[in-house]
């Protein structure tokens, strides 16, 4: 069976869901090998074995953390020269991309970015995007070399399926080109304890409607498990972190669920979580065209109707 | 100092944007365009510098001819000058070839020391030509900048990506900036008549000696294979709080299986 490529993404070994997911897409297109570039691969061993990664190449260098994701790049060009894979797939998020782009351009091959679905067609493997701020849905493949493929975290539910992988270590030679932007600094992962937001299930955003108090939105969005995001206004009000702006000029969210609390819904927040398959909506302004694309809405005061719901889950929970 | 500033004409995310039915490429004619809007804090960060020091800010464009109005509005800014690569061979060029002809762009304007561009378009939002161009032209790419200093050949940036990184690179440098990284001033009046003096040239492909067969729709190396407008969402049941909308809400959440 062809060979398909899946870059481990993951912070010292600890492997990030959305690879889970690649794996379980890479299996109905074939072989899933992983590859994991960086340091720390005792900790991902199991991750990758328990789904089901056939093999898995091991470049392990710490020249490769010190630097941004072109040498990355290189090794990853490095590997799919040998193993000559029918696909590679990579997480949608500014590395995988930007690797994506690089690999492209050194393997000459189509790129199809932000995939929703990936599946094995005639014609050849064939990609689902949403596009326009979710106004159209977009099936497209690559028609030459290697396809190279970014997949959007929830593409796919994370299926198990155990293996032995045969590991292969990689040795690394990185170019001086390639280590030009250098980190000097890296700061920890938030530690709030929630789901990072692009990757989680449920997501809970505040907006302008918040008057700053996050309390609310925080407080749901613990009750239901849920990552917690904003709007632009909020952020822009330094009402929240803009590592948690959901929209065109932020993130990009695609969770089973998506409430947005005190938020009216421009088109640009809009382009941020329109993909989301359930959306509740919380405002007090009725006419706020955030309803328009509401599963389910409440008009009221979000400081009374997010605590009330909160309260209302928890006992349902307990 | 010589800053290249990448800008791009898109169709306006408020207004019916839509794909070509004959070919699926994205309508550009059609449709109300304006300057991409991630891209003006490109074009605010290299005239950062320029008030500060001294730099040259030259914008370019690739696209069809209304395009020019990206420039302008760049010119209007305060860019000192434009330029169009212009050529009907471009038409539904995929990232790959749009990094080529933009890489020719930069080398023909020559001695470039930094390259800004928007994280992303607002109409195709890839966000891959700057690592694209990287590739090409063998600079270093920061992307996703936030907050940028330069320290005499040095950037320094933070990166706002997944997590937030302090990150140094030598110049010349391709560097793509976020909505964080400063306001955007608004072209004053002086700024847009004093525009209109502004140099802008136009170039072709073969200007920029690049072979019109391998770019546009039919050396795309992907292709695609459908386009479906989606069904608008049909709105749900909507209820007024009468101090029971949170145990509504709880409820439907319960419903749909969520808690």
């Amino acid at each position: 069976m062809a060979e398909i490529l899946v870059l481990v993404d993951h912070a010292d070994g600890a492997v990030r869901k959305t690879t889970t997911e690649l794996l379980t897409i890479a299996r109905r297109l074939g072989e899933p090998s992983a590859v994991f570039i960086g340091s720390g691969y005792d900790a991902a061993r199991d991750t990758l074995a328990q789904f089901g990664a056939a093999k898995v190449y091991v470049a392990e260098n710490p020249e490769l953390v010190d630097h941004l994701v072109a040498p990355q790049a290189e090794v990853l060009a490095q590997v799919a020269a040998t193993a000559q894979p029918a696909a590679i797939l990579l997480a949608s998020n500014p590395d995988g991309k930007e690797i994506a782009a690089r690999l492209a351009i050194k393997l000459e091959s189509g790129l199809i970015t932000d995939a929703v679905d990936v599946v094995a067609a005639d014609a050849g493997i064939t990609t689902t995007q949403s596009v326009f701020a979710g106004g159209y849905t977009v099936t497209a493949r690559v028609t030459h070399g290697t396809p190279i493929v970014t997949v959007k975290p929830n593409a796919a539910t994370p299926e198990p399926a155990q293996s032995t992988p045969v590991e292969e270590k990689v040795a690394v030679s990185i170019s001086d080109t390639a280590k030009r932007a250098r980190i000097v600094e890296r700061a920890a992962r938030g530690e709030s304890g929630r789901p990072e937001l692009t990757e989680a299930a449920i997501v809970v955003s505040g907006g302008r409607g918040t008057g700053g108090d996050f309390g609310p939105v925080e407080a749901l969005a613990d009750a239901l498990g849920a990552a917690v995001g904003a709007s632009r206004a909020a952020v822009d009000s330094g009402w929240y972190p803009h590592a948690h702006q959901v929209g065109q000029t932020g993130k990009t969210v695609s969770p089973q669920l998506y409430v947005a609390a005190g938020i009216s819904g421009a088109i640009q927040h809009r382009a941020g979580m329109q993909t989301s398959k359930t959306v509740v909506v919380v405002n007090k302004d009725a006419e706020a065209p955030i309803f328009s694309m509401a599963d389910f809405g409440v008009v009221g005061d979000l400081h009374t109707v997010l605590p009330q719901a909160t309260e209302e889950i928890t006992k349902r929970k307990a | 100092m010589k800053i290249v500033v990448l800008v791009k004409h898109v169709p306006d995310a408020a207004a019916d944007r839509k794909f070509d039915e004959a070919d699926y490429t994205t309508d550009r004619v059609s449709v109300d365009s304006i300057l991409s809007e991630l891209d003006e804090y490109a074009v605010e960060e290299a005239l950062k510098i320029s008030d500060a020091g001294d730099a040259e800010v030259i914008a370019v464009t690739m696209g069809p001819e209304q395009a020019q109005d990206a420039i302008k509005r760049a010119l209007q800014m305060g860019a000192d000058s434009g330029v169009h690569v212009l050529d009907e061979a471009l038409h539904g060029s995929d990232a790959l070839a749009t990094s080529q002809v933009l890489a020719a762009a930069i080398e023909k304007v020559g001695e470039v020391d930094l390259v800004f561009t928007g994280m992303a378009s607002t109409d195709g939002g890839m966000s891959v030509v700057p690592a694209m161009l990287a590739e090409r032209l063998q600079l270093a790419h920061v992307g996703f900048v936030g907050e940028l200093t330069l320290d005499g050949g040095t950037v320094r940036a933070r990166r706002d990506a997944d997590v937030t990184e302090t990150v140094e690179a030598a110049l010349p440098a391709i560097v793509s900036v976020t909505d964080q990284i400063n306001e955007p001033r608004y072209p004053s009046f002086k700024g847009i008549m004093a525009a209109k003096k502004k140099p802008v040239q136009t170039w072709s492909l073969a200007d920029l000696g690049i072979d019109a067969g391998s770019v546009g729709l039919s050396a795309a190396w992907s292709v695609v294979a459908s386009v479906t407008a989606r069904p608008p969402r049909t709105q749900g049941e909507v209820v007024t709080d009468e101090g029971d909308g949170g145990a509504k809400l709880a409820a439907y959440l319960a419903d749909q299986k969520f808690i």
